[in-house]
């Protein structure tokens, strides 16, 4: 089944709002947009994607943008709620209810957890949630798997090592829920004490029968991981500048470190990132962050496409 | 002993844990309504030890999700004709709509307070519930 049959109207708003197999018909379809994209040029002619960030943010708005924009549809934008009548103390129900009279389509970011899902509540066009305060950013994880099933050839039997904050970082959550729902699939978590995943994720992923371990060394982890991912420590989530100053350059990738990790496997990061991967880094074969960026491009491209129901 | 007769018709609510008869009647605004009602403390009881018991004459419409929530080894008894004629264990309530709110400050529902707070349970052993828009846990 084309992913456009079934997620044709339906708002994304957590990661798992979609089987494994909608995914796939996603990445399907991303496949196709990559392969061709001048076939794809005009499918969204005649429709209007409104990006509301009420959070900063300049890689996820630019790539729905991007992804808009290249599929012929146009784009409406608040990229600075400060100029917008929530300053005036709109409701974000009213703003929303407003918006979905105009376009066809609302991406939201939001700093209030749960934002996206008021959205969809009151929306009458489909919202796709770009991140909502630390709780989910589910086209990142629509990215991360995709590039992953692209660069490594499946989704199945992999050592998946992930580094940094584990705490508040919604990729990694997100991320860990999703890759829990293939076979074979071993994580190695590391971060410091104070970052580890929170107790309720945990009990999630022990209660799905997922393998993992818990590390504070990299190095532990990085002869056998075939995906390396990296995240940032994320000041906005701290409260104390001397914890957030402490954890930042905790766990940094460097040359020296490249040579412990598997000749084949692949380097992310959700981007953007600080000083956890040094330059040097950038020009080895095996870091694909930025490539991983321009797959969530085609990836949201055809998310566009399927909740559209274009094509 | 003291005793209190039984009732024709209406509700007694049973197996409330000791100490929450009061709560649970005031929750249920029992003492606002025109009925009559008796509020039986520290009743001897086998399951128990120790019960609380309420027993209401007449037609009431119960919040059952509420109840469950108070107390949930509560037992409801309908009672028509002086017999129990349907009996209801609420127990833990799957989704509790509106009855508790989130704590957590970077929750939406803190800030658009018309958003009607959803809880879903997550754990009956502990009594945990997470909130539906931001996943924060709370023990009822």
């Amino acid at each position: 089944m084309r992913a456009e049959v079934a997620l044709k109207g339906r708002s994304f708003i957590n990661a798992l709002d979609f089987s494994p197999q909608e995914y796939e018909a996603l990445f399907a379809l991303a496949e196709e947009v990559r392969a061709r994209p001048r076939d794809f040029a005009e499918s969204c002619v005649g429709k209007l994607l409104a990006t509301l960030f009420f959070e900063p943010s300049t890689r996820t708005r630019l790539s729905f943008e991007a992804a808009m924009l290249r599929l012929g549809g146009k784009v409406l934008t608040v990229a600075d709620p400060q100029t917008s009548s929530v300053a005036k103390g709109e409701s974000l129900a009213d703003t929303i209810r407003t918006v979905a009279a105009y376009a066809d389509l609302i991406v939201i970011r939001h700093p209030k957890e749960g934002a996206a899902q008021l959205a969809a509540m009151y929306s009458e066009v489909p919202v796709i949630n770009a991140g909502d305060g630390a709780r989910e950013h589910p086209t990142q994880t629509l990215t991360d798997l995709y590039t992953i099933r692209t660069l490594k050839g499946r989704l199945s039997e992999l050592n998946v090592a992930v580094c940094g904050d584990l705490r508040y970082g919604r990729t990694v959550h997100s991320l860990l829920r999703a890759l829990t729902r293939y076979p074979g699939m071993r994580f190695f978590l590391i971060s410091p004490q104070e970052l580890r995943i929170p107790d309720p994720l945990r009990d999630e992923l022990l209660a799905k029968g997922s393998v993992f371990e818990e590390m504070e060394q990299m190095e532990e982890a990085l002869p056998y991981a075939d995906v390396l991912y990296m995240t940032r420590v994320q000041k906005e989530r701290f409260f104390n500048e001397e914890d957030y100053l402490r954890l930042r350059d905790f766990y940094i990738l460097t040359t020296d470190r490249l040579k412990l990790l598997k000749e084949d496997a692949i380097i992310m990061h959700p981007l953007p990132r600080v000083t956890e991967i040094a330059y040097g880094v950038d020009a080895d074969p095996r870091a694909v962050y930025f490539q991983q960026a321009r797959f969530g491009m085609y990836v949201r491209m055809a998310l566009i496409l399927s909740v559209l129901g274009v094509v | 002993m003291l005793r209190v007769d039984p009732i024709q018709e209406g509700i007694v609510l049973d197996h409330i844990r000791a100490g929450m008869g009061l709560r649970i009647f005031q929750e249920l605004g029992l003492g606002e309504k025109n009925l009559t009602v008796a509020l039986l403390m520290n009743v001897p009881s086998t399951k128990l030890g120790r019960k609380d018991m309420i027993k209401i004459t007449g037609v009431l419409d119960l919040d059952l999700t509420k109840l469950g929530l108070l107390d949930p080894g509560i037992t409801v008894n309908y009672i028509a004709g002086g017999k129990v004629v349907r009996k209801v264990k609420p127990g833990l309530p799957e989704r509790v709509i509106g009855l508790i709110r989130c704590r957590n400050p970077r929750c939406i529902t803190a800030t658009e307070s018309y958003v009607t707070p959803e809880f879903i349970l997550v754990s009956p052993e502990t009594k945990e519930y997470a909130c539906s828009f931001c996943g924060e846990r709370v023990r009822v």
